[in-house]
């Protein structure tokens, strides 16, 4: 009984001290829609650098911004970036700025589900509006008919699916939905998480797919990567210029190049973007750095992945179907991220 | 009584009694569909890989759920560590020690903890151990699971000790035996049967748990050295995986949740059969 | 004599004679009944400190709203207007059907095995029932997306459509997911806990109150349903409330098949949301301290209703086994 016990001392004491050798551990949380990206890139970098693990889980980019303003993980992720007042609380709490790293460019498409319907459906805008305002409830309503002729839009219910939980690519949505609709503006708005007019939930880009491609007649927003991966049918949207435009790595990098230029901070919006040939809901998605990390072997890895990130991680980007950062934001970021204390 | 009235109230008789079998019969056909539906589906994915790999990034087929698993005994680990020696020590108080209100009082209060729902002892955890300390870690997730883990034991152990007979203390105390010494030598190793299956319990029941996990374990692509870091666990790792889209995380999922029940099941039929062979005190 | 007396005192230990040897024996039991005592109040401190914990951490929420949250419809994290009324509905929903199919089941199994079954049948299947209840949530939740959600899209829902669709119960669409799947998954997971008690509690009713009513000519059934489940009542309520205060903090299995979305509606098809699956979805990312303190409001109402029905629950089983030793 005593040698047991002595055993079991000598395994704990052990199964602890592994983890007092010199691999450097981060922890980080947040947006699903980089999640195939990150995971990909975090893979890869520890097969480079097998003393540094980066744990990241999705969770959403609400559960990013709020664990990264805990303090419970080292950085965050999102793809709505912080709000004002959001930043400003982060700096009451810790005591020192948050950083917003640009890292890809991805797309919000409008994937769907209905029986018979193999092509790629038109959306307008005032269509998706409709649809996610509960105002159009058929798939065969004249506002989706219109841009679709010759299609045999069923006389079906629309199932709507939205996120259940707090969401970048909910913002990323909602703002391209406040931009093409002052109904929707007015009514719900744009934030990581809405009081959703109608709809089921889904948790994380994951959990939407998941339901869309099990639910007969459905339409959900996700992420470009997740309707490619599992085989989801995904629609053309209707830019401002009035095309219908299908999310691909070139709609979605005109996109960013004829939007405005770079804030400082790196938090711009570019959905509706202007131009011929742009994607209407692009959007950065963002790393969320504490701009003090206090830890030096934690700053250092950090560091070395944030610049491994804007120049040899660019090159995994395609193969997962997001774009690769405009070189003007690279040299921006390149800056920034000695501003890291 | 009419002779229509005698043969309708017969066979309204058989009827009934008839009805009440099939209930039976379709509950416990129920648990046999489980255990089918996870045989089948979990069967055909469970291979080596499944439990030595690491899982592959998003989207990427193969690679299996060794850090879940690994992760999963870690946290009970914890929890009976934890949470264990509490439900023991309280369940002797109660059996051996106990004044009538004070007992009277630390039973209705584990009866509460115990019907608390679990995603309720999820948010209690977070705010004790990972909020102070800033950190998700395999440590909170244990503190969780034990807490959960004290109510089951307590009762169970009071039990047992309740029924271990009252002329084997006596006969201890007239050999001049004080009265931890009984407990300890004598009621104890004779409740040990009991108590033990107690226990085991309880961990088979928070081994299942997710919620709380949810908020203080958190998760982890890669292994979890330590114990101050975020871990998988099977719970976490079924629940995320049966909610995406992925084809080969569903196929995973349906693995790791025969293995999660066959663990279950195991510890419960095990225990039951070894405590009914073992001639200790009756039922739980 | 006195060399006697000098061989005794010589040769015994120190701190000999039997004061001494009380005093010990008393200190370790002391030692004892200290350390048992602070486990046992070890646990009354975690249950106050979980409550001060939900109470505190709630503060913003209730000061903000008060009782109304109770009643608001809205769940609106954009403009910060918190409600908990779709909420405590879908919870009620999903848990009266759970023991709409529960009970009648329960109780039906429940007399089978008490009255019928064997003794040795009866109590193998009341263990491998039992067994049933070991299963964890996720893995129902498993089962619930791949196999009830389906069945419920085209087979349950469809027929319930054809047969009932007039009902206000059965209109609107149906998705698979919703407040009726929800519930059937719930009444698997509850049932056992009404066959086990109510099983005992049958067990338990005087065997002269059975014959009785047999001698004067009924029948089993008769016997069983005007006589013995009668006396049984009140603990037959009490597993009631046991398995509905298990229902209603179920968490995992309910969020994976109920849809998540904040709903009240008359339609079992319709999605929807429970307290428990909130909580649950939401937690880790309530962006904004009020976010956060509305969850935890409801992780406090929670608290309060299941305390409140295992409360009950208790006082009725007792009240049942304590008129069985009376008769």
């Amino acid at each position: 009984m005593k040698k047991n016990i002595v055993m079991v001392c000598l395994l704990l004491g052990l199964a602890a001290a592994l983890g007092a050798d010199s691999t450097v551990l981060l922890n980080g949380a947040g947006a699903t829609f980089p999640n195939p990206m990150y995971s990909k890139w975090f893979d890869t970098y520890h097969q480079l650098h097998p003393n540094i693990q980066v744990n990241y889980q999705s969770i959403g980019s609400g559960g990013g911004i709020r664990q990264v303003l805990a303090g419970t993980v080292d950085f965050g992720a999102s793809d709505g970036p912080m709000t004002d007042e959001q930043i400003a609380e982060f700096k009451k709490q810790r005591g020192m700025d948050i950083l917003h790293f640009p890292t890809v460019l991805g797309a919000d498409v409008p994937s769907y589900n209905i029986q018979g319907v193999a092509t790629d459906l038109k959306f307008t805008q005032k269509a998706l509006a409709g649809i996610y305002l509960g105002t159009i409830t058929q798939w065969n309503d004249p506002e989706i008919a219109k841009a679709n002729p010759g299609v045999n839009l069923p006389a079906a219910d629309i199932v709507v699916v939205h996120r259940s939980d707090g969401s970048g690519t909910t913002y990323i949505w909602t703002d391209f939905l406040s931009k093409a609709s002052d109904d929707w503006k007015n009514k719900v708005g744009k934030n990581t998480s809405v009081n959703w007019p109608v709809g089921l939930g889904g948790k994380g880009n994951e959990g939407v797919s998941g339901l869309v491609k099990q639910t007969p007649n459905s339409i959900g927003y996700i992420e470009l990567i997740y309707a490619v991966q599992n085989n989801i049918s995904y629609g053309e949207v209707q830019n401002a210029a009035g095309k219908f435009i299908k999310a691909d790595l070139a709609s979605v990098t005109a996109a960013a190049a004829s939007s405005k230029d770079m804030p400082e901070d790196f938090r711009v919006s570019i959905t509706n973007a202007p131009g011929p040939a742009a994607y209407p809901v692009s959007s950065f998605t963002w790393l969320l750095i504490p701009g003090k990390i206090p830890d030096a072997a934690k700053r250092d890895a950090i560091k070395g992945f944030l610049n491994w990130m804007i120049t040899d991680g660019q090159k995994y980007t395609e193969g997962l179907s997001y774009a690769q950062l405009p070189k003007p934001v690279v040299a921006k970021e390149k800056k920034a991220i000695s501003l890291i204390q | 009584m009419s002779r229509l009235h005698l043969l309708w109230r017969k066979s309204l008789n058989i009827l009934m009694l008839t009805l009440t079998g099939v209930a039976a019969l379709l509950v416990v056909s129920v648990l046999f569909l489980i255990l089918g539906c996870l045989l089948w589906n979990g069967g055909k994915s469970l291979n080596l890989s499944f439990f030595t790999q690491l899982p592959k990034p998003v989207g990427e087929s193969g690679g299996g759920m060794a850090n879940a698993i690994v992760g999963s005994l870690k946290l009970l680990l914890l929890a009976a560590v934890l949470g264990l020696p509490v439900g023991l020590l309280a369940g002797v108080y109660l059996a051996e020690f106990g004044g009538k209100t004070f007992s009277f009082v630390i039973r209705y209060t584990t009866d509460i903890l115990n019907g608390v729902p679990s995603v309720v002892i999820g948010i209690f955890a977070y705010t004790l151990a990972v909020l102070p300390v800033k950190h998700f870690s395999t440590f909170a997730g244990g503190v969780a699971l034990g807490v959960m883990a004290i109510p089951i034991t307590v009762r169970s152990t009071e039990e047992f000790l309740r029924a271990v007979p009252g002329t084997l203390r006596e006969g201890a105390m007239a050999l001049g035996a004080s009265k931890w010494r009984t407990i300890a030598t004598v009621v104890l190793p004779a409740a040990k049967g009991g108590i033990i299956t107690g226990m085991l319990l309880a961990l088979a029941r928070v081994a299942g748990e997710t919620a709380p996990l949810l908020f203080t374990a958190l998760g982890n692509q890669f292994w979890s050295p330590g114990w101050s870091q975020p871990t998988a666990s099977l719970p976490t790792v079924i629940y995320a995986y049966a909610l995406s889209a992925y084809d080969d995380w569903h196929r995973q999922a349906w693995a790791a949740g025969l293995v999660l029940l066959a663990l279950v099941l195991v510890a419960n039929v095990g225990t039951r059969l070894a405590l009914s062979r073992g001639g200790a005190a009756r039922g739980v | 004599m006195s060399a006697t007396a000098t061989i005794i005192a010589a040769t015994a230990p120190p701190e000999a004679g039997p004061r001494a040897f009380i005093r010990r024996l008393r200190h370790g039991d002391e030692v004892a009944h200290l350390v048992t005592f602070i486990f046992a109040a070890s646990i009354l401190l975690l249950t106050s400190m979980l409550v001060y914990e939900l109470w505190v951490t709630s503060h913003l929420s209730r000061a903000k709203f008060g009782w109304s949250f109770l009643a608001t419809r809205i769940w609106d994290p954009v403009f910060e207007n918190f409600g908990a009324l779709p909420y405590i509905y879908g919870t009620l929903v999903t848990s009266a059907i759970a023991l709409i199919i529960a009970v009648p089941l329960g109780l039906a199994a429940a007399t089978f095995l008490a009255e019928l079954a064997p003794r040795r049948i009866s109590d193998g299947v009341a263990f491998l029932i039992d067994l049933l209840a070991a299963v964890p949530s996720v893995i129902y939740g498993l089962l619930g997306i791949f196999v009830v959600v389906p069945l419920m899209r085209t087979v349950i829902g469809p027929a319930l459509k054809n047969s009932l669709g007039f009902l206000p119960f059965f209109k609107g669409p149906n998705y698979g997911v919703g407040f009726l799947t929800a519930g059937i998954v719930l009444s698997i997971m509850v049932v056992p806990f009404i066959i086990s008690v109510s099983r005992e509690v049958l067990l338990t009713v005087p065997r002269d109150q059975r014959e009785a009513a047999l001698a004067l000519g009924a029948t089993r059934w008769e016997a069983t349903w005007k006589v013995v489940i009668p006396w049984a009542r009140a603990g037959i309520a009490g597993s009631v409330f046991l398995a509905l205060a298990r229902a209603l903090g179920e968490t995992m299995a309910v969020t994976m098949v109920i849809g998540n979305a904040t709903a009240i509606s008359a339609s079992l098809f319709s999605p929807g949301d429970t307290i428990a699956a909130t909580i649950a979805s939401q937690f880790t990312e309530a962006t904004g301290d009020l976010y956060l303190s509305a969850l935890v409001e409801l992780g406090l109402v929670l608290f309060l209703i299941t305390f409140i029905l295992n409360g009950l629950a208790r006082l009725l089983i007792l009240v049942t086994e304590r008129g069985g030793q009376r008769g």
